[in-house]
């Protein structure tokens, strides 16, 4: 007996209907009804309270964002709604009505059927949240089969249509295949699948595209949408990025340390916010496109989040120096790692990661390498600094040919070039006092007396804005900001020419973000340092930078000066990234709807792979496109 | 997968090759001369000079080393000096008794340490956490052969309900040949249950902070599905390498129970081989130990690939 799993959707109406826009039915019982909800935990023998007295609703068919920084307490927010936090070292206070059950006083049974029945949720790791040891046929199945008598077999059929749904190519081949076997935005998809097994009336989405590349997440934000429509649920948002809200949310609530300081319709919120802090937080994001009228890099404009005055960045002068040779030159540079397999390891592939790539860095500027997951941005960095030894090709930095250093001379180089890292949580020492992290370069090169270490180790916290006392403490005692500060300090112990920013900013909160990049603008200013600044976000990069290189698969497709690289993109992947980015601006959302299922491309490839020849088409002066062949 | 255990296999040979060649080498290091030992009271310098040609003892070390590897590898481990019976029939006698000592500790050792480390996880930092705690600790700490003695004391010799010691061989009699060798097994068994109850706890622990653990839970599972399926069969993957080297320990022989048990095992074998300098026999035996301990890693290694789907991927 094949039965549809849950009828209970026809009873919302059309959902075509109820879909679109902020106008959603003001007559019906909201969905879910949140009322002084404070959630507190249990640290020392202490409770403190993370979420305090947030109240929202949801209609049915309407979507609505909470957004906010790392520890505002919206992430805490959705799991308490769902009652997935730790029993004994968690309580949740107020009031939660979900399709008109009260959450809180459910017995633990009853609660569980109305996870993945009433409300389903998704979350920000698409590579952790599934098991890697069962099929992901078998984990969809079991949402459906844990709720209500469905035979084996009904539940493979609405698997398969359920994977169908979220657009998986070749569906009922994929039944059997493991976690492992899917990309990161395929993933997703199957995460997507499994919560709509149910036909829950609320999705509650946690950061589902954050860990996501920027196409990738424009395919997965516009699938949500499309079986929102479909399907007539609600969706609740989870996220810290504002473009995101912008696409997506009809209604948003500003979360921050744990309250909900606003409310308001989207277009509200962004255009006429009243909070302080709102309008911080959105004048902190960088927006695609608002670089047009300026020549140089820009900082940031700073709003204080507690008056709101808004102080406007200051234009900055020319920093780079393009009369004097580049201090580092990369002539076609290639980098491939090589994969081995069968019984005696023999080679049976290489990746690809760097293919014959060319740049100049002048002092003083900041060359940007942009690119999606693998296309090999990272690993250039490496190269240039021989943390990775590449294959063939030529790197002069100041004068020295960086590929033939023997040890000795490498250290030497080394002191030229410095790296700063995504993570400042993995990349500091967590049993060393930070004045050593700092000072260990110079005594590690014998630069100096211990004495004369700290002295400069003090010099350079005032310079990152943090202060000449916090030395001996110890980085857990720091922000995610502050560390990435105190990298900072470390990577300029050395007074190097060149920076390689590798993702410096991207695991930053914007409004950190935004400071961090004004630093390193500062820096740039005084010290006239050349950043090779590696991210994957063009806005930021747009902000930044003199000169942009866009990165596929280990090779340039389009390098030129920034200005001239946004405002007339050749390639067509350099205009695919850019229109896959979210606008933070709700009036022009849904310019694009992109529901193709298109994968990153890999660069590994088989043995005797001869690459071919590429050639360069220059569009302006320094502005190059790479032509492409007709295959 | 099948390239994998080819691998697996040809790792496996130089491996015990050096075993044999440690095993060889440490009995020459051992002082005390077996001639001497075997020639008796007289010591008469023909029969000493007999009994050397005899044994090759009088040939260089490097070709005693390839002249006993060669007949091993054909299943020929020497005569045993002392008893005059082939090793490989002394090992054959002995082998089945550990084994089955072998597998019945290890199903003790499941059965108390893996339930114990589940309920210790999933009730994390409550009473029922610290008893397990309590239990698998005392386990490590009370030695085998006072709990040994003990059991005799109680279940033997007050209660009666089990024999004491009198080793039935199983396949003669199976139902008397298990009664007499549950009490070593659990005394084995116990011990072995702490360690695995430690390490199914932390690996539990770790899993069930897993973010596709809360995925199964924001699904609407049961609890228990939660965390004997989606937790459990992920935990499980250290614990068999783990117990590939408990089993593989047990292989060696358990002096101390067997000798309490009287349980004619290899653990009984090895000392007596020792104590009379029964060249062949140390030999032997440690080689089969090894051999063993080799394969049961060798198993664990396949079980793990076929429990571990990323594994199998990346073959």
């Amino acid at each position: 007996m094949a039965q549809e799993p849950k009828s209970g959707a026809a009873a919302s109406g059309n959902p075509a209907g109820a879909a679109p826009s902020g106008a959603a039915a003001a007559g019906n019982p909201p969905v879910l009804s949140v009322s002084g909800l404070t959630t507190s935990f249990l640290t020392d023998g202490v409770w403190k309270s993370v979420v305090q007295d947030v109240s929202f609703h949801v209609a049915p068919g309407e979507t609505v964002a909470i957004v906010g920084e790392s520890g505002s307490g919206k992430s805490v927010t959705s799991l308490s709604i769902m009652r997935l936090l730790a029993k004994g070292s968690s309580r949740i206070d107020g009031r939660i009505i979900l399709n008109g059950k009260d959450v809180l006083s459910l017995p633990e049974k009853e609660m569980r059927q109305v996870r993945g029945n009433d409300a389903a949720m998704i979350f920000q790791e698409p590579m952790t949240s599934l098991n890697p040891i069962f099929t992901i046929g078998r984990q969809i199945s079991e949402a459906l089969t844990c709720h209500g008598d469905i035979s084996k077999a009904d539940a493979r059929a609405q698997t398969i249509r359920l994977l169908e749904k979220v657009r998986i190519p070749n569906a009922a081949s994929r039944f059997e295949d493991y976690p492992h076997q899917f990309s990161g935005g395929m993933r997703q998809r199957v995460m997507i699948a499994m919560a709509l097994a149910s036909r829950p009336k609320l999705l509650i989405a946690d950061e589902p595209t954050t860990a996501l590349d920027v196409t990738i997440q424009g395919q997965i934000l516009d699938l949500i949408k499309l079986l929102q429509e479909e399907e007539g649920m609600s969706v609740l948002f989870i996220t810290h990025d504002m473009g995101v809200v912008a696409e997506i949310a009809d209604r948003t609530i500003v979360m921050y340390q744990g309250r909900a300081i606003e409310t308001g319709s989207t277009a509200d919120i962004f255009h006429n916010g009243q909070h302080p802090y709102t309008r911080a937080l959105l004048s902190a994001v960088p927006r695609l496109g608002s670089m047009t009228e300026h020549k140089w890099p820009l900082r940031f404009p700073v709003v204080d989040v507690v008056t709101g005055e808004r102080s406007e960045p200051m234009e900055v002068a020319d920093t780079v120096d393009r009369k004097a040779a580049p201090i580092l030159k990369v002539e076609n540079l290639t980098t491939r790692f090589d994969i081995r397999g069968g019984l005696f390891g023999r080679k049976v592939g290489a990746v690809h990661a760097v293919e014959n790539i060319s740049f100049d860095l002048f002092q003083g500027e900041t060359l940007a390498l942009v690119g999606e997951s693998g296309c090999g941005k990272s690993t250039t960095g490496r190269s240039v600094t021989r943390l990775v030894q590449p294959n063939a090709g030529k790197v002069n930095l100041d004068g020295r040919d960086v590929l033939r250093l023997e040890t000795e001379e490498l250290r030497e180089m080394r002191r030229s070039i410095q790296m700063i890292f995504q993570d400042p949580f993995a990349s500091l020492n967590p049993r060393m006092t930070i004045g050593g992290t700092i000072a260990e370069p110079i005594i590690e090169h014998g630069l100096g007396t211990p004495a004369q270490a700290r002295e400069k180790a003090a010099d350079l916290l005032e310079r990152v804005g943090l202060s000449a006392d916090m030395m001996t403490r110890y980085p857990h005692e720091f922000s995610g900001g502050q560390r990435q500060r105190i990298c900072i300090a470390r990577a300029l112990t050395l007074d190097p020419k060149v920076i390689v920013a590798d993702e410096s900013v991207s695991a930053l909160d914007v409004s950190i973000k935004a400071q961090v990049c004004n630093l390193l603008m500062d820096l740039q200013q005084s010290l006239r340092l050349a950043f090779l600044f590696i991210s994957h976000d063009m806005a930021v990069v747009e902000r930044v930078s003199h000169r942009v290189a866009v990165m596929y698969l280990g090779e340039i497709v389009e390098i030129g000066p920034r200005e001239l690289v946004f405002s007339n993109p050749q390639h067509p992947y350099t205009r695919k990234l850019m229109a896959a980015v979210p606008v933070p601006d709700p009036s022009r959302r849904g310019i694009k709807r992109n529901l193709g299922v298109d994968e990153l491309m890999s660069p590994v490839r088989p043995v005797g792979y001869v690459p071919p020849l590429r050639r360069y088409r220059e569009i302006a002066a320094g502005h190059m496109v790479r032509i492409e062949e007709a295959a | 997968m099948y390239t994998y255990i080819a691998k697996r296999l040809l790792v496996a040979i130089p491996t015990l090759l050096i075993i044999s060649i440690f095993v060889f080498s440490l009995q020459k290091l051992l002082p005390g001369d077996p001639v001497l030992a075997m020639a008796g009271e007289e010591r008469d310098p023909e029969v000493i000079e007999y009994l050397r040609e005899k044994y090759r003892l009088n040939d260089p070390v490097p070709l005693q080393y390839v002249h006993w590897l060669g007949n091993a590898v054909q299943g020929d481990l020497g005569i045993s000096l002392r008893t005059n019976l082939p090793v490989l029939t002394l090992v054959g006698q002995k082998l089945p008794v550990t084994i089955q000592l072998a597998i019945m500790s290890m199903i003790f050792a499941f059965a108390i340490g893996i339930p114990m480390g589940i309920l210790a996880a999933v009730k994390k930092n409550t009473a029922l956490d610290y008893i397990a705690n309590v239990v698998a600790l005392s386990g490590l700490s009370i030695p085998n052969f006072w709990l040994g003695i003990m059991l005799i004391l109680l279940i033997s010799v007050n209660l009666g309900w089990l024999p004491a010691s009198g080793y039935r061989p199983f396949f003669e009699d199976p139902l008397n040949s298990i009664k007499t060798m549950l009490m070593p097994a659990f005394v084995l068994g116990n011990a072995l249950a702490a360690t695995l109850m430690r390490h199914t706890r932390s690996a539990m622990l770790s899993v069930l902070s897993a973010d596709y653990i809360r995925t199964a839970r924001a699904k609407g599972l049961s609890e228990r599905s939660v965390v004997l399926e989606h937790s459990f069969r992920n935990a499980v993957l250290p614990i068999v390498t783990l117990s590939a080297l408990l089993f593989g320990e047990l292989l060696a022989g358990a002096v101390l129970t067997e000798q309490i048990f009287t349980i004619p095992g290899f653990g009984k074998l090895i000392v007596d081989a020792v104590f009379t300098r029964d060249y062949a026999v140390v030999q032997g035996v440690v080689l089969c130990t090894a051999f063993g301990f080799i394969l049961m890693n060798l198993l664990a290694d396949i079980l793990y690939v076929v429990l571990n789907p990323r594994m199998r991927a990346s073959l």
